[in-house]
């Protein structure tokens, strides 16, 4: 890794190129009235950007190689010779000893790894003297050359803002890099975790239980149907009950009832609402919330009533949501034109039949849309789950009884030291690839709804 | 066709359905108005819940503990400097302040009651003042968990007893370590600094990559974008993101940044760049809606004077539109901060007991601190928990109140 | 004059907010004519006509002043029903704004909220005739289960009115009903307006003096908030008494 040092080193040089460009370009704009298509920091800029840029792409491009060869020279060296065959070991080795030569890790599992970490670290220096002389050559180099370009007629300013425009450009590209990265590492994880298990156990198995893997079946016990359902159960149905009534009606009371002011203290207290982080949530919910529920199913004489229940996370998550819900539908009720209204009160209808029959009515696809975007919302929550659900994944339409949900079981595989591509680890990729696709989507057509109605009032 | 009768308003019948029309209204309204009072209930219950709870543990309860430190024998030099701490340890200081324990607390349960951390507080008051090692004195120290819990009322029978036994010699004070301690095994010892310096850091990464990225992208696509398939797709891209779970992110920064990247679990590096890719599409919503609300006229005012289309966006439309992104912004930050499931992912769950220095030192983050502190079973942790929580939702009602602050002070209608 | 007046106004004002929007209008609109209200835009005639059935409380901040009678009654008074008053007095809006509903639906709508059909076969009745007498049912009968917003503008217009009679008002307000319509559409709304001129009391609001002329008995003249001139339409548009009118009458503004 290149020492901030050397960073430093070329943004010195940058300024360095600013400050000498700008004031070349100033000598010469001086003595004659003539008017220049760029002022002098243009100038600055332009040799300030070329002293930047070649030094910087080539130190990204270097982060990516030089792993590779520092390893390369490590392994060429005499105490790599003990390594095991290229395998699980000999890679936790050499990132042991990785670690060790940069000093996040302290003390090391294998014996091997402290002798091969002076190796490193010598590897890692001599690369990065050949880096940081690289960089400066290079920074140097830019700036020099572009120097010798700063002359009155030269246009830095169309050059300069041809390098902004491509930062711009850059920058928006990175969401589908972002998109492309996610798919990317869900695919491959799942990939490797469908050779172990096949697609069909996996989709349509129905029993779940990671901490028991048979190794010579273990589709048998990889099974996800009951976190799908749980997950459905969860965020779907108990979740939107909640979220459904009590977010329309607080948007329908919002637009159509509340005064002014009374709109300006409620607003912004559902977005305190929206603003509570969702562990605070979790924790409400497994401190206050199930118990209470598990209670009332005692109550109520269902006998399997747990404090891990779907209720208490989904009554939890429901309200949660509330605010989500009721911003979508206040949009969607404020779109619908003020003329359809009218026209229902002059005819005689209260408020409430207008709203019933006539506003809601034709707000409805946006309801939808905004309600689709809640569910891909609750079923994505994590930790609600993690802290209020059970992690036995049952197949049950008893609200009363532990559920477990996908996202629950993501974290609860992830956790612990197990390896890195054992099947337990993998299947939480392919959960999460299952996740995405249904979030996916859930969004692009709850967007598309949402969009599409928009536009039907404009 | 038969002429119908006009509608005779006053029968009987005409008055009695529009009684039960009007009850259907008032009903309805109630409904709505209910809708809301549920919501405001639940966070009214929510937040006093927590207060109730964590209220107890920004204080600690102290015992006042008569001591005779004679017998600690030390050089007066080696109290100065950084070596003082191990010169006192290595004195048998711990020990001295058991034994003073269990001479003066006998039947409440001796050097039991004291917290892991009563030594700590001796020690420092010693190198405050040397002259305490030469004489009796009494120092106030903090007690265990189990007593301090009974002295709030919430304590098991045995503890409750030492309580009544110790009667006044127990008295209340401000849990300093919990501001200023990290992450410990001990109730009374665990603070939340550790964990709020690691936030502190991960959300400088966040900030530092998404809010300039963000807004770079929210310019090109608002006011450069050409209308063809490498624009839909960035388009799509962002609004899908903004509603991808965290959990995704969580896996992405764990595969991409842990598994290829080969940087270290657990750091705050890692966890504000999973952080920043999640707030990135956030700003860039926020930041296209404020960069759309400024007028054409200004952009065509600019144009007209012979500006380029970049001297038009940095010298007009971005100044203009900040105060709209910079609201967006701090809501997206709000919401990284209290982010707890994808740091989950990148390892940020370890018990880490000293405060992060570096991006790459091992941290944690406060909600994971509130995650963990929640799995504990002893009573003590708690009302740490909720203590932490409360901290926690502080900081972010701030951050929210200042966005919607910036948003009334700034909005322009134009 | 007095007897056959089915809407009495005295000295009405009207406020939106701080600004007053009518001043001292008084007027009385008779049962058996079309009463036009004229002027240019922004002059107040849409506000005075919502005042006709308190469509203006909708707005906030909008405040009525004065005495405003239906057949005596004060639809003013605390004891009035909002709901009855607005099924009494229908209203046609500017733009044809029909439900997102079938046509059915849409003129089934009054009826059904004030119950005013005991059974299935009487609505179908209602609707039937009412889309009839805003002469839509030949265009329409095969398809009444079609979306009313899939008609064309003229249709939807009078839909709009099919809607308003289904409930059998005794007044019918149009604020504009064919500015947002083509000639043909226009000429034959202006037809059903004649055809139901006797049945109902018209009070129709419109900045075209010329469908003033064709279709209303009594015309009344509104500028700046002010009721200028109020009289028969003949007598206004051949020998106005004030300037105003005349000067608008003969396009000097508008």
């Amino acid at each position: 890794m290149p020492a901030s040092g050397l960073l430093f080193l070329v943004a010195a040089l940058a300024l360095i190129g600013w400050v000498s460009a700008r004031a070349r370009a100033a000598r010469f704009r001086a003595g004659t009235q003539r008017r220049f298509s760029s002022l002098p920091q243009h100038h600055g800029w332009f040799v300030a950007l070329c002293t930047l840029i070649p030094a910087l792409l080539f130190l990204s491009v270097w982060q990516f190689t030089s792993p590779a060869l520092v390893t390369d020279a490590v392994i060429a060296t005499p105490a790599a010779a003990a390594l095991p065959p290229p395998g699980l070991d000999r890679a936790a080795i050499l990132s042991e000893a990785r670690n060790l030569a940069n000093g996040y890790a302290y003390g090391a599992f294998h014996p091997l790894s402290s002798r091969l970490a002076p190796a490193y670290a010598a590897a890692q220096d001599r690369f990065d003297l050949i880096a940081s002389v690289a960089a400066l050559l290079l920074a140097f180099a830019g700036g020099a050359l572009s120097f010798l370009a700063v002359r009155p007629g030269f246009s830095a300013r169309t050059h300069v803002e041809r390098v902004v425009m491509a930062l711009l450009l850059a920058a928006s590209l990175l969401a589908i890099l972002t998109t492309l990265g996610i798919v990317a590492s869900l695919l491959v994880e799942s990939a490797r975790f469908f050779r172990i298990v096949p697609v069909a156990d996996f989709l349509f198995g129905t029993h779940w239980s990671p901490q028991v893997i048979d190794p010579r079946d273990p589709g048998a016990s990889l099974g996800a149907v009951p976190l799908f359902w749980g997950t459905f159960f969860i965020g779907a149905i108990i979740a939107m009950a909640v979220a459904i009534p009590l977010g329309l009606m607080s948007a329908i009371y919002l637009t159509q009832y509340a005064a002014p002011a009374t709109r300006r203290w409620i607003k912004p207290l559902l977005e305190i609402l929206a603003g509570v982080p969702t562990v605070v949530y979790g924790y409400f919910a497994a401190l206050t919330v199930a118990p209470a529920v598990r209670e009332l199913g005692v109550a109520l004489g269902i006998a399997n009533a747990t404090s891990e229940s779907a209720l208490a996370a989904g009554l939890v998550m429901g309200v949660m949501i509330v605010p989500f819900v009721s911003s979508m539908a206040d949009d969607s009720l404020a779109a619908v034109p003020a003329s359809m209204r009218d026209g229902s009160l002059a005819m005689g209808a209260t408020r409430s039949e207008t709203i019933r029959q006539v506003l809601v009515p034709a707000a409805l696809p946006g309801v939808v849309g905004g309600v689709l975007l809640a569910v891909s919302r609750a079923i994505g929550e994590t930790m609600i789950v993690v802290m209020a659900a059970s992690g036995v994944a049952t197949l049950t339409l008893n609200p009363f009884a532990s559920t477990t949900t996908v996202t629950k079981q993501i974290v609860d595989l992830l956790t612990g030291e197990a390896a890195f591509d054992s099947a337990k680890t993998l299947a939480a990729f392919a959960l999460g690839l299952t996740l995405f696709a249904i979030t996916f989507m859930l969004n692009v057509v709850a967007l598309m709804v949402v969009r599409r109605y928009r536009e039907a009032y404009d | 066709m038969t002429e119908r009768q006009p509608t005779d308003w006053r029968a009987p019948a005409m008055q009695r359905r529009l009684r039960r029309r009007y009850a259907a209204e008032r009903r309805f309204r109630l409904l709505g108005l209910a809708a809301i009072l549920a919501s405001a209930a639940f966070l009214a219950f929510l937040l006093v819940s927590m207060v109730a709870r964590g209220a107890g543990g920004f204080v600690e309860t102290r015992v006042a503990l008569p001591l005779d430190l004679s017998d600690v024998r030390i050089e007066g030099a080696r109290l100065m400097g950084p070596g003082a701490d191990l010169a006192l340890a290595g004195a048998g200081l711990e020990n001295a302040v058991d034994r003073a324990a269990d001479a003066a607390f006998a039947p409440a349960g001796g050097a039991a009651i004291l917290s892991d951390g009563a030594w700590l507080v001796v020690r420092d008051a010693v190198k405050r003042d040397p002259g305490l090692l030469g004489r009796r004195t009494v120092l106030d120290v903090p007690v265990a968990t189990e007593i301090d819990i009974a002295r709030k009322g919430r304590g098991t029978p045995e503890a409750e007893a030492s309580v009544r036994r110790l009667g006044d010699r127990l008295s209340s004070g401000l849990n300093t370590d919990f501001f200023a301690g990290a992450d410990a095994t001990d109730p009374t010892r665990a603070g939340i600094w550790g964990a709020l310096k690691g936030s502190l850091l991960t959300m400088a990464v966040t900030m530092a990559l998404a809010f300039p990225i963000g807004v770079l992208a929210a310019l090109y696509l608002e006011e450069y974008a050409p209308r063809n398939r490498v624009t839909d797709v960035i388009e799509v891209s962002i609004n899908n993101l903004a509603a991808v779970p965290s959990i995704i992110f969580g896996l992405l920064g764990l595969a991409v940044f842990l598994g290829t990247f080969h940087l270290p679990r657990s750091a705050a590096l890692v966890g504000g760049l999973t952080l920043a890719l999640m707030t990135m599409p956030v700003i860039v919503i926020a930041g296209r809606n404020a960069i759309k609300a400024v007028p054409p006229s200004i952009r065509d005012a600019a144009r007209a004077l012979g500006a380029s289309r970049v001297q038009v966006v940095f010298h007009h439309v971005l100044p203009l539109a900040l105060p709209g992104i910079l609201t967006g912004t701090i809501i997206g930050m709000a919401r990284a901060l209290g982010e707890t499931a994808p740091l989950l992912m990148i390892g940020m769950r370890a018990f880490i007991a000293a405060p992060p220095d570096r991006l790459t030192d091992p941290a944690t983050a406060l909600p994971v601190q509130i995650f963990l502190w929640s799995d504990e079973v002893s009573q003590g942790f708690v009302e740490k928990t909720s203590a932490a929580i409360i901290v926690l939702l502080v900081v972010l009602l701030a951050m929210n109140g200042l966005a919607i602050y910036l948003r009334n002070r700034f909005e322009t209608r134009w | 004059m007095t007897d056959h007046a089915k809407i009495t106004a005295e000295g009405v004002n009207v406020f939106y907010g701080a600004k007053q929007a009518i001043r001292n209008v008084s007027l009385h609109v008779r049962q058996d004519e079309v009463t036009a209200f004229i002027g240019p835009s922004g002059c107040g005639k849409s506000t005075f006509l919502r005042t006709l059935n308190r469509m203006n409380d909708t707005i906030a901040g909008a405040r009525v002043e004065g005495d405003v009678r239906l057949d005596g009654e004060d639809i003013y008074a605390r004891a009035m029903d909002v709901v009855q008053l607005r099924a009494r007095v229908g209203m046609v809006f500017q733009k044809p704004n029909p439900f997102p509903k079938s046509i059915f639906e849409n003129v089934a709508y009054g009826p059904r909220i004030h119950g005013l059909a005991r059974s299935k076969a009487e609505l179908a009745q209602i609707v039937e005739r009412s889309l009839q007498r805003a002469g839509l049912w030949n265009e329409v009968k095969d398809r009444l289960s079609e979306s009313g917003t899939a008609l064309s503008g003229g249709q939807q217009q009078r839909l709009c009115i099919a809607r308003a009679i289904a409930v059998d008002p005794e007044v019918i307000l149009m604020d504009e009903p064919c500015s947002a319509l083509d000639p043909i559409a226009t000429a034959r709304i202006e037809e059903l307006i004649s055809d139901l001129r006797g049945r109902y009391a018209i009070v129709i609001v419109t900045h075209n003096m010329q469908q003033a002329a064709r279709v209303s008995q009594k015309t009344a003249f509104f500028h700046l908030g002010e009721l200028v001139e109020y009289g028969d339409t003949s007598a206004m548009f051949t020998n106005p008494r004030e300037e105003r009118t005349k000067d608008y009458i003969t396009g000097r503004y508008g």
